[in-house]
């Protein structure tokens, strides 16, 4: 049983996609100014990772490994269209906001990265879970930054007002800076140092 | 004195190995070499002894810094009575109206008596919240890691005020210099790591987090409701004529970020730096360089549709941060080029890009800021290629 705990919960601080191995920086900048755009794109990536795992698993022992990126990207860029195709349909407002970016979750390293450095090697269960896992760890992040980006920037968490803006009578001045892309680079940054400081053994030496 | 000195050797028992505010030792270090001369005496030979130590190659800059400062409270005082007098308001409002009455100080453009005391009721309280807010990171960091507080704070908070306008709100200026220090500084490892200008990057943060408090028409001179147009801005636009003489902007007296508008000023701390050694002349001289070869380019180029492109060498010289930023911020011996000869790249560099951000981008009149910033960036890339072809050349001449 530690076994699965372990796959689960090992990515979500220990070996974070995001903050230790530093992949899927670019959707992780581009769907977070806010939160509801960020927990969409963080289900669906959850989703993609956890079947293509699954699938990759299933069939490992049949596929030639000359060809096997070929195969994981069919498995992977099948998953994206579903999933786009799921969000299309029941959230068609936030599939417009999300534009190519689920659809480029086929280029997400993680997704690619777990079916090869995981999936390949493992049977099906135990890689499904280490889909979820990551899925989940990088949700974590994006969800962290999208709700900061959206509280400081305009001051709202899902779209409901939490901090008056002055605009509207209120207090406060929205921060416009968190509305750009670099706002999720410091917020990572911030993020990495915390749990970096938290610890210790995640910091690189040269 | 005598009193002062008994009283911090009465406590430094408490500060150091084993006494009672052991983690706060590098506060107490920073008051005590603040006030007197360290006592720490190198005792081996070996050590270069030097005069010129990191305490006075600051104390060299606060100096050269010293008239750009007399002239942001004169000018920021002038340009806030100017608009006044235009407005008919015989007294200003807040705190400041309740001091200036107090004093019994008028509000006369013509006296340079009230533009300074003016002006001093913007710049103090700007320097102190700066002071305050950003020495109160250095402590921590300092405190955190175990080291001494160090001189290049002293620099970094005066530069910030100076490069504000007059009446940004105080918790912006302290958000500012907040992530200036730590995101700019304190990250990378402290004073001498760092990769940007810590003044500059809380700039930049100001600069895109709250854009209407730091560009725009209304804020460079510091009356509420009065607006009027940088002459960068009013370069840019051709349904505005230029409302200042040349002259003017040389002297200063033009409204814009407290110490920036003088450029005479400016020239007189560029002396200073480059006669003491402490400011390099070729990172000026090439940013300067940069810029009149591509404003005269652009000059002779021309634009139907652009009217910055007319703008001359001259005024780009005197308009905006030019000045202030290639005599202070891009001489910053810790985030220009180190090389001798990657200096002149870094300058022509930034001496370009501001003409390119200014003239070719509708979005920035300005681009002095954005333009060391970059250069910044790049000046450890410019630094490794050129001690790549020293000792590329030392080796095919000792082959």
């Amino acid at each position: 049983m530690s076994k699965y705990r372990k796959v689960i919960a090992d990515p979500i601080f220990h070996n974070n996609p995001i903050a230790l191995q530093i992949l899927g920086i670019c959707s992780a900048l581009a769907v977070t100014t806010k939160l509801e755009t960020a927990a969409v794109m963080s289900l669906a990536v959850i989703a993609v990772t956890a079947f293509s795992n699954l699938a990759v698993s299933i069939i490992r022992n049949h596929i030639p490994s000359s060809i096997r990126i070929l195969v994981e990207m069919t498995i992977i860029a099948s998953l994206v269209i579903i999933a786009d195709q799921i969000i299309k349909a029941y959230a068609y407002d936030i599939s417009k906001q999300l534009s190519i970016f689920v659809g480029l979750i086929i280029t997400n390293c993680i997704v690619m990265g777990r079916a090869e450095a995981f999936a390949l090697k493992n049977p099906p269960l135990v890689s499904f879970l280490d889909g979820i896992g990551n899925g989940v760890g990088y949700s974590l992040i994006l969800l962290l930054v999208g709700f900061f980006r959206e509280l400081l920037g305009s001051g709202k968490v899902f779209g409901i007002s939490v901090l008056a803006l002055n605009t509207e009578g209120g207090w406060y001045v929205p921060n416009g800076l968190f509305l750009l892309s670099p706002s999720a680079f410091f917020l990572i940054g911030f993020i990495i140092w915390a749990l970096r400081a938290w610890y210790p053994e995640q910091v690189e030496r040269d | 004195m005598k009193f002062l000195r008994n009283f911090l050797d009465q406590q430094e028992k408490h500060f150091v190995k084993g006494g009672k505010f052991e983690p706060y030792y590098p506060v107490y270090e920073a008051i005590d070499t603040f006030l007197f001369t360290s006592g720490k005496v190198t005792q081996r030979d070996s050590h270069v002894r030097d005069a010129l130590d990191l305490k006075r190659m600051m104390m060299t800059v606060v100096v050269a810094l010293l008239p750009a400062v007399y002239m942001a409270l004169y000018n920021t005082g002038l340009q806030a009575n100017l608009a006044l007098a235009k407005l008919g308001l015989a007294g200003v409002e807040g705190w400041r109206g309740s001091i200036l009455s107090a004093l019994g100080v008028g509000l006369n453009p013509a006296s340079i008596c009230d533009n300074i005391i003016h002006g001093t009721l913007y710049f103090l309280p700007a320097y102190i919240v700066t002071i305050a807010v950003g020495g109160f990171w250095e402590a921590i960091f300092a405190t955190v890691r175990k080291h001494e507080i160090n001189e290049g704070f002293l620099v970094t908070s005066l530069l910030f005020p100076l490069i504000l306008p007059p009446n940004m709100p105080f918790w912006q200026m302290a958000l500012g210099i907040s992530f200036g220090v730590v995101i700019g500084k304190e990250i990378f490892g402290g004073v001498g790591m760092n990769i940007l200008n810590p003044a500059l990057t809380g700039r930049a943060f100001l600069f895109f987090a709250y854009p209407a408090q730091i560009s725009g028409d209304a804020v460079w001179v510091a009356v509420d409701g009065f607006s009027r147009a940088t002459p960068l801005a009013q370069f840019a636009d051709p349904t505005m004529t230029i409302g200042v003489s040349w002259y003017d902007a040389f002297m200063g007296l033009i409204p814009g970020s407290m110490g920036e508008t003088s450029a005479l000023a400016c020239l007189i701390g560029a002396f200073v730096l480059v006669v003491s050694g402490i400011g390099s002349w070729r990172i000026m001289l090439s940013v300067l360089v940069g810029m009149v070869a591509l404003s005269s380019l652009l000059n002779v180029i021309g634009s139907e549709s652009n009217p910055m492109f007319q703008m001359t060498p001259a005024w780009h010289f005197v308009l905006g941060g030019f000045a202030f930023g290639a005599i202070f911020m891009a001489t910053d011996p810790v985030s220009a080029a180190m090389t001798e000869s990657g200096k002149f790249v870094y300058g022509l560099l930034i001496g370009c890009l501001v003409v390119l951000v200014r003239v070719i981008n509708p979005a920035f009149p300005e681009g002095m800021m954005l333009a060391i910033l970059f250069g910044n960036a790049f000046a450890p890339i410019i630094d490794k290629i050129f001690i790549k072809r020293n000792i590329k050349r030392r080796l095919l001449r000792n082959a």
